[in-house]
């Protein structure tokens, strides 16, 4: 017997086939050095409002320390059903149709799991957020990339939708306002893609937690598109809008033979979300409502600064339409987005995230998150003008807004 | 326009250029408005909220609970413009409750200050008593925490 065990090669092959995130390899470089402005988070710069975390330690002072039913505490899920009446005019049954996982990354993970069976194919635009390939993955299913462009301002389209239906195509993931690029869809994309969807008999995961960090026309939820509600998974949480990312929760609004289905699997693997966490949620809903549009202002007012420091420096950046990120055009450089990405860091110190670790489309662009004091972003913004210049890209004229 | 009051409240070093791509706005129209705001006294002045104690500047402040006989015509008014016009006097507001007027007096020393409610404020017509409260620490003024040890703790790169 072999002494020198390679321990990797017991690891389940699927995982083993899953290439490690490409943040990993630059989160690894940031956290050794300092002075680093980091334009690479991708979560609020707030800290979550007072009331939420005060109504947090409340809970506990009162005892609120067990388990919640496995679909999570009712008071919570009627308010999010509330909402979702008040916001966008969808109703689901608080009861049957609702659940509250560990954040989206859960429910999403869920979704899959309880939807995708081996060889299933997922249409997943492109670049999107990390997880949505290898979570198919391992699932035993099948991710399949939609590229998306600059010049659509990487909206998902009808037609390159239906461009990469297959036979097997079980499921269309939407992602909008998008990460990294903070594109949005407009409801007659929706009404479009809907049409495709309906035609090839498409089940439709929506991942909106960005829904409300839409600074250009109003959201749109995609089940509030006529037909689409009973054939859609919508995932949403608290995270972005409220500022509570460390707090994981989330939810999936389904029918109720998928939320069954995704709750028998919640049951077992994770039984329910944390309690103290819940009842943090609850307070957002109930009193947050004035709180989170102030802080949706503040990263309306950044957004635009940003997109004017772009065009100051000679980068093309179209202008995003949701989320808290940027995703400028860095080949006039002539650098990758990683060169670039690395470049900024050593010289400049400032971090970014290469558009490449969101999927190959992610090539020649950069991820900077505005989620960063206005001190923050004017100094980072300086000094990435300093690399730009220095690699030779000069402002066209600067035609002021 | 509320929106650019409200960006200068929380930073009046904002300049004109910076307030205009934050609000999108002409440059040349964000001069007018502050202009015309600065002309029609909305905006009266642009203060700065400094922490003194770090430059070893000794203050003493108090609060003071003032009684007043409120006089015919002028109701509170008068009494309240004789206080506020000292220029120890940092804010003067009329409350609800079990006192009329809640004072606001900054001095070098404690005897300064009590001096100042012993001679001045409580010798004027029409103040019935007056309830001196030092304070002993501040914690927050003008929503601003004085010494927030909350920090940006967000891992630098997230995806």
């Amino acid at each position: 017997m072999n002494n020198k065990a390679d321990w990797s090669e017991r690891v389940n092959p699927v995982v083993r086939s899953i290439p490690p995130s490409g943040i990993r390899k630059f989160f690894d470089m940031v956290t050794e050095m300092k002075g680093v402005i980091s334009l690479g988070v991708g979560e609020p710069d707030f800290v979550t409002p007072w009331h939420i975390r005060e109504g947090c330690i409340y809970s506990l002072e009162k005892g609120y320390t067990m388990y919640t039913s496995n679909q999570g505490l009712l008071e919570l899920r009627e308010e999010i059903v509330r909402d979702l009446d008040i916001s966008y005019g969808v109703t689901y049954d608080a009861r049957r149709e609702v659940m509250i996982t560990v954040g989206v990354s859960e429910g999403l993970d869920l979704a899959i799991r309880a939807l995708v069976s081996p060889g299933d194919e997922v249409l997943i635009p492109e670049p999107s957020y990390v997880s949505y390939a290898p979570t198919t993955t391992l699932a035993g299913g099948v991710p399949v990339a939609m590229p998306t462009t600059v010049e659509n301002d990487f909206r998902l389209t009808a037609e390159s939708v239906e461009k990469k239906i297959t036979p097997k195509t079980k499921i269309l993931l939407l992602c909008y306002p998008n990460n990294p690029t903070g594109a949005v869809l407009r409801r007659r994309d929706m009404l479009e893609i809907a049409e495709v969807v309906r035609r090839h008999d498409l089940i439709v995961i929506s991942d909106e937690i960005y829904d409300k960090l839409t600074y250009v026309g109003s959201h749109t939820c995609f089940p509030s598109i006529p037909g689409m509600q009973d054939r859609t998974v919508l995932l949403n949480g608290f995270s972005k809008a409220y500022a509570m990312t460390g707090w994981r929760i989330g939810y999936a609004a389904a029918n109720p033979y998928f939320i069954e289905a995704m709750n028998k699997i919640h049951q077992y693997g994770i039984l329910c979300a944390p309690i103290t966490a819940q009842m943090a949620a609850l307070e957002a809903l109930k009193n947050g409502r004035d709180g989170m549009i102030r802080m949706v202002q503040q990263y309306n007012r950044r957004r635009h600064m940003v997109m004017q420091s772009f065009k100051e420096m000679g980068l093309h950046c179209f202008e995003p339409g949701g989320a808290f990120y940027a995703f400028p055009d860095i080949t006039p450089t002539g650098l990758t987005s990683e060169e670039f990405a690395e470049r900024l860091l050593m010289e400049e110190k400032v971090a970014v995230v290469p558009g490449n670790a969101f999927g190959p489309s992610g090539e020649g662009y950069v991820r900077c998150s505005y989620a960063a004091s206005m001190e923050d972003l004017s100094e980072a913004f300086r000094r990435m003008t300093s690399l730009v210049r220095r690699s030779g890209v000069r402002p066209k004229t600067v035609v002021n807004l | 326009m509320k929106e650019l009051l409200d960006l200068l409240e929380s930073n009046a070093k904002l300049t004109e250029s910076e307030i205009a791509v934050m609000l999108k706005m002409d440059e040349e129209e964000v001069r007018n408005r502050i202009r015309e705001l600065e002309r029609n006294k909305t905006i009266l002045r642009y203060i700065t909220l400094i922490n003194w104690e770090k430059v070893g500047e000794e203050k003493v402040s108090a609060m003071i609970e003032v009684r007043i006989t409120p006089q015919r015509d002028v109701g509170f008014d008068a009494v309240a413009e004789r206080i506020y016009r000292f220029p120890e006097v940092r804010s003067v507001r009329l409350l609800s409750g079990t006192y009329d007027l809640g004072v606001f007096i900054e001095g070098k020393t404690m005897k300064e200050v009590s001096h100042f409610v012993a001679t001045k404020l409580s010798t004027i017509d029409g103040v019935i008593s007056t309830t001196t409260h030092f304070v002993l620490k501040t914690y927050k003024q003008d929503g601003v925490i004085i010494e927030d040890d909350e920090e940006d703790r967000r891992l630098v790169v997230s995806p």
